[in-house]
């Protein structure tokens, strides 16, 4: 009865991963899954900073055009979000489809990001803000060598946080294309009719690699820590 | 030098500064005393546009600053100013905090901005903590490197708002020393402390705030030995 289990179990790692090289499957999956979070969360870094330094804006239109963005962005499911860029708003043009869900990712973080790096800014002294203006810096220059410097190291787990959460997001990419690690879990599925080892295997290596993360994040928020007592 | 012509500020319905006419002359040390909620900080911060008067007019050399057509920073250049709280930057060394300003703002080259703030630190004791970050200086020593700042972008007039208010006791000194050592060197200031001893030492000028209105004014002899109005006697009665 034992030996029984046994086989079985050996019989479904085996058509999961090793028949037909399946491995490489969830490999380029996830290689894909890296490349598209990576993509994203830097791009979502960029619009984030831009939305929040908009939404801090005097000027009317640019805050009122950063408010919804965010607004809109945060108030609705990613999954739509996503349908709607690659269906209609991308629908006629041929992009590959990580490069559309990089940027529907990236479009979709840079909201959160967005009030992440506002809350940030809002919590750097107003009399640093005094001291930069006082000593004739322009509004800009106060901003980028004196607040931004700043905040980067305040909302550094705030972020680390938003990437891991992002990576996870990926996941629904597969409303447009199974190019990533669930993806390849899918397409054995497909093959083997079974569901066990194909997504246990995906949420295994969604798993390890959000900790490798986790543990790198760590490590970098730790030393910039130190660099507050030295 | 800086003409001060009917002042009026207010947050809100709140009314801090009621009308503040004044004249400070090139060299001249005000010293401005009077309760908490007085407008004293208000008036000095009205005058580098750290708060934009409600109505009124500031000149400085003949700019009127208080024109919203005025470019700011061109003004602020001349205007070195000293917090209670220093405000230093806490992610930059002490040289970077004192060579930042006069390297993006004035232009300078590396070489030359930190020249000066060598010789700026010289003069204020505190040569060997060019390296040192905010994080790891005392009270004192902090005010002192704030004024050093100040003064690398080589004003015209210093503002000191509350310079010794946020220090231990045993600190006050070294700074009200620094603050002396520059009078000396005929720079024109204008002073907001409690720190009557610095007034009566250092003061050319003393002025009585009370209730946003410049009460009463004069020598420190005046103000304070032979006080007119009543509300400057009883202020001074609290305190002395």
């Amino acid at each position: 009865m034992r030996m029984h289990v046994w086989n079985a179990i050996c019989d479904g790692l085996y058509k999961t991963f090793i028949y037909q090289d399946r491995w490489e499957w969830f490999l380029r999956g996830l290689g894909y899954t890296i490349l598209i979070s990576f993509t994203a969360v830097m791009l979502g870094m960029l619009i984030g900073t831009l939305a929040a330094l908009g939404k801090l804006s005097k000027i009317k239109p640019i805050k009122w055009i950063s408010s919804m963005y965010i607004d809109i962005i945060r108030g609705t499911p990613t999954m739509v979000q996503l349908l709607i860029i690659y269906f209609i708003i991308f629908a006629k043009v041929n992009l590959s489809p990580w490069i559309v869900g990089a940027l529907g990712f990236a479009i979709n973080s840079g909201a959160y990001v967005a009030e992440i790096v506002r809350g940030g800014i809002l919590s750097i002294d107003k009399g640093q803000t005094e001291a930069g203006r006082s000593l004739g810096l322009t509004s800009s220059q106060t901003m980028l060598y004196i607040i931004m410097p700043q905040t980067i190291k305040n909302i550094l787990p705030a972020l680390a946080n938003e990437f891991i959460v992002l990576i996870k997001e990926t996941a629904v990419i597969g409303m447009i294309s199974n190019i990533d690690l669930l993806g390849a879990a899918k397409k054995v599925q497909g093959r083997t009719y079974d569901y066990l080892y194909p997504l246990l295997g995906a949420a295994i290596i969604y798993y390890a690699v959000i900790k490798i993360l986790s543990i790198l994040l760590a490590k970098l928020e730790a030393r910039l820590r130190k660099a507050d007592v030295r | 030098m800086i003409y001060i012509n009917d002042v009026h500020k207010s947050f809100g319905e709140l009314k801090v500064l009621k009308g503040i006419t004044e004249h400070i002359v090139p060299g001249e040390k005000v010293v401005l005393i009077g309760p908490s909620g007085s407008g004293k900080s208000t008036l000095l911060r009205c005058i580098n546009l750290l708060e934009i008067p409600s109505s009124g007019t500031i000149t400085i050399d003949g700019t009127n600053i208080t024109d919203p057509k005025v470019n700011i920073n061109k003004v602020r250049e001349r205007l070195g100013m000293v917090f209670q709280h220093f405000n230093l930057f806490p992610h930059l060394s002490v040289m970077e905090n004192i060579t930042l300003a006069p390297i993006k703002v004035k232009k300078q080259n590396e070489e030359q901005a930190k020249e000066k703030a060598l010789e700026l630190l010289k003069r204020v004791g505190l040569e060997d903590k060019s390296d040192a970050y905010p994080i790891q200086l005392s009270g004192g020593q902090k005010q002192r490197i704030a004024i050093a700042r100040a003064l690398a972008m080589d004003p015209e007039i210093m503002l000191f708002d509350e310079p010794t208010s946020a220090l231990d006791p045993e600190m006050v000194g070294e700074v009200l020393e620094a603050m002396t050592e520059l009078a000396e060197g005929g720079m024109t200031m204008m002073v907001v402390t409690h720190e009557m001893g610095f007034a009566r030492e250092v003061a050319s000028r003393v002025l009585f705030m009370d209730g946003g209105y410049i009460i009463e004014q004069g020598t420190p002899e005046e103000v304070f030995e032979n006080p007119q109005n009543e509300r400057t006697q009883s202020f001074l009665s609290k305190i002395l």
